[in-house]
């Protein structure tokens, strides 16, 4: 049996539907985007056109409910399928777009630039835990207006994994699929067998800017899945109570799916979010907050409660250093997403709310990654009957770790973590120079971007991608691309 | 033909096969391979890739122990044919081991006194909460060259050095190695009671094992 965790009552996930589904129709969703206002007015929704707010009715979310996929899977750049939204899968990406990096020599914040994100990919693709790349961070030696297609860019260079992205802009949305297409030789390629996400974000409450809209739109039209990605701040920008915030929450999603399906019907969209509970002392948002925890996971549930695919951003830390904060939150908010069955979680190696990428951070988070994932193995019988024949050939003797049996099993009963979790002996401890979890750690990061290789991508493939993105560069003042590692 | 017998020796130790590990012996003996050569050429070479696989990480615990019965299963088939020829695998030790009185931790020392059987060493394995006149009285009545003591307690950790003060008393310090183990015990403690060696787990005991030994022969 795989253990689950389930936050709210059969009857209370109907409520919070029922009543999101009634908040679209009053107050209605603010639209800043005529693209979807005519998809909207065209299926019935009634527009005013001065407030750019559409009221939707009941039958047009449930249309498109009833439209929207259930799941769907993601390829990696082999061409082999990586990662399934859908049902109870659980896969973990990085958190992304993150400003800064945590320097691993001063352990100071500072602006990453190519050769960080490079590095963060190749680590990712070391990883086994973790199941997709992201686009991490925004590198600092490009121009902002291509940020977001330049790391999609460099990812695309060094990856095998799928990604999850997102674009800043109208136009680079187009460019980062131009990228994609690239890759897999075709549109219709791209669409057979998708290999990006881009994430699309509602503002809260209850509006849909251009940019994040027309993104929304254009991956639908180009069987490109996107994830919702709804951000109630309760008690700031959502009400505190968090059932209420996850009303909000299903209202904005509502929306996007609605929007979605408009512009194509069948299209992938996923149920995601990154909630947070408000900080009432600092006017934060604390990602490690166990009420951020509660909405995500409630969230969740209403999610597989419509038959979606679902994402959520956990598994973060809101600690400045790679201290015990910093490990305890990001445990907590790993394993409840595991146990919530979220398909898509991302968040591993990232701190400052959602501001700061680390690689030790990354290195760790694949720990708890892996402990999440052996958790919702559960307990299985494996022998039939469950002990008997073993304890009685064995009787009273301690002697299990002689046999064939424990052999057998004991590396798919337990998880062994890698030597960045410390179970040596005081003295065996000692013996390996007496260091920090972020000490091993570093020397972990180093040893697997030493052993990363890069994959054999066609030099063509490579000169096409460069060319892609360096006539975007140069719209924006910059001649040459920063230079690639190898 | 018996280059393939004894691979598959080698490979049952290292996949961890033992009635494979006792079966191929048993198939090299009838195809006429000398036992030394089968202990040579296949057991030996499988131990040590073992051993070298544990060490850097790759191998677990059981991989260990599973792979050292097999090997200790295919020595027992091999003795008598050994006998037979007059011939003797050159043995590094004798070796009495047992976990300290007052203290019942069994795990770490039957693990080490396996391994040290595994590499020839001629094993006495006392058990648990052995009394020091116990150990004195089984390296007499053997002639055992080494001491294995595990202790698991700090409150048992003394008792290894009442048996180093017992050895002493018997006179049997100069002729006897003694090496010391268990989660509380260290190098530096080891050196504080007299002790010849500390090693921090199994294949590193084998090791200290084989280097005692040899300077026990040299003396």
């Amino acid at each position: 049996m795989r253990p689950r965790l389930t936050i709210l009552s059969d009857a209370m996930v109907q409520q919070i539907i029922t009543e999101a589904i009634e908040l679209l129709q009053d107050p209605g969703v603010r639209v800043h985007n005529e693209d979807a206002l005519t998809l909207l007015a065209a299926a019935g929704a009634t527009i005013d056109h001065e407030k750019r707010v559409a009221r939707i009715p009941e039958k047009v979310v449930r249309a498109a409910l009833e439209t929207a996929p259930r799941e769907f899977r993601l390829y990696d750049l082999n061409g082999h399928p990586a990662v399934h939204y859908g049902g109870d899968s659980v896969q973990f990406d990085p958190g992304s777009a993150a400003l800064a990096i945590l320097d691993s020599r001063t352990q100071e914040q500072r602006t990453p630039v190519t050769a960080d994100f490079v590095k963060f990919v190749k680590l990712v693709e070391m990883l086994p835990q973790i199941d997709a790349q992201s686009t991490a961070m925004i590198c600092g030696d490009v121009p902002a207006e291509i940020g977001d297609l330049y790391r999609l860019y460099l990812a695309l260079n060094y990856m095998r994994k799928p990604i999850i992205t997102g674009a800043f802009r109208k136009d680079t949305w187009w460019t980062m699929r131009e990228l994609l297409v690239a890759v897999a030789g075709s549109a219709a390629k791209l669409s057979e067998k998708p290999m990006a996400v881009f994430d699309v974000c509602p503002s809260p409450p209850l509006l849909w800017s251009d940019l994040t809209c027309q993104n929304l739109i254009d991956c639908a039209r180009n069987d490109i899945p996107s994830e919702l990605v709804s951000m109630p701040l309760a008690g700031a920008t959502a009400p505190v109570t968090l059932a209420a915030a996850v009303v909000q929450h299903a209202a904005e999603s509502l929306s996007g799916v609605t929007i979605g399906q408009l512009a194509k019907a069948g299209s992938p969209i996923v149920w995601g979010g990154s909630p947070a509970a408000f900080d009432m002392r600092e006017g934060t948002t604390p990602m490690g907050d166990v009420a951020t925890w509660l909405i995500d996971c409630a969230y969740t549930q209403v999610g597989k409660a419509l038959g979606l695919p679902t994402h959520a951003y956990l598994g973060m830390s809101d600690a400045k250093i790679i201290d015990a904060q910093c490990g305890l939150e990001s445990a907590g908010g790993t394993l409840l997403a595991a146990l919530a069955g979220v398909n898509m979680v991302s968040g591993a190696g990232m701190m400052d709310f959602e501001s700061c990428q680390s690689f030790e951070k990354l290195v760790l988070d694949a720990e708890i990654i892996g402990m999440a994932k052996r958790l919702i193995g559960g307990i299985e019988a494996r022998d039939e009957p469950i002990a008997l024949n073993l304890m009685r050939k064995l009787g009273h003797r301690a002697e299990y770790l002689a046999e064939p049996h424990t052999l057998k099993w004991f590396s798919k009963e337990l998880y062994i973590p890698s030597e960045i979790i410390d179970r040596s002996s005081l003295e065996g401890w000692k013996r390996k120079g007496a260091k920090s979890a972020f000490q091993r750690a570093s020397e972990r990061v180093d040893q697997l971007v030493a052993k990363y290789q890069t994959p054999p991508v066609p030099v063509e493939l490579c000169a096409e991608l460069r060319t892609i993105t360096r006539s975007a560069a140069r719209k924006f003042g910059m001649e040459r691309l920063p230079a690639l590692a190898d | 033909m018996s280059s393939d017998l004894l691979a598959q020796i080698m490979q049952s130790l290292i996949e961890g096969d033992p009635d494979l590990t006792v079966n191929a012996t048993r198939q090299a003996l009838a195809a006429g391979l000398e036992p030394l050569a089968i202990i040579a050429g296949g057991l030996i070479p499988g131990m040590r890739i073992v051993g070298e696989r544990f060490s850097c990480g790759e191998y677990f615990l059981p991989n260990l122990i599973v792979s050292a019965n097999g090997m200790k299963q295919a020595m027992q088939l091999l003795d008598p044919e050994l006998k037979a020829r007059r011939q003797a695998v050159s043995s590094p030790g004798s070796v009495v081991i047992g976990t300290v009185h007052g203290d019942i931790h069994e795990i770490g020392k039957s693990l080490v006194a396996t391994m040290l059987s595994a590499h020839g060493f001629e094993v006495h394995d006392l058990g648990v909460d052995v009394p020091a006149e116990r150990f004195i009285d089984t390296v007499l009545t053997t002639r055992a060259n080494l001491i294995g003591m595990s202790s698991l307690l700090t409150t048992t950790m003394n008792m290894q050095k009442k048996v180093i003060e017992a050895l002493i008393g018997a006179g049997l310090r100069e002729q006897v190695k003694v090496m010391v183990g268990g989660a509380p015990v260290s190098a530096r403690w080891a050196e504080e009671i007299g002790a010849d060696g500390y090693a921090e787990d199994a294949v590193g005991a084998v090791d200290l094992a084989i280097r005692l030994a040899a300077a026990r022969g040299r003396q």
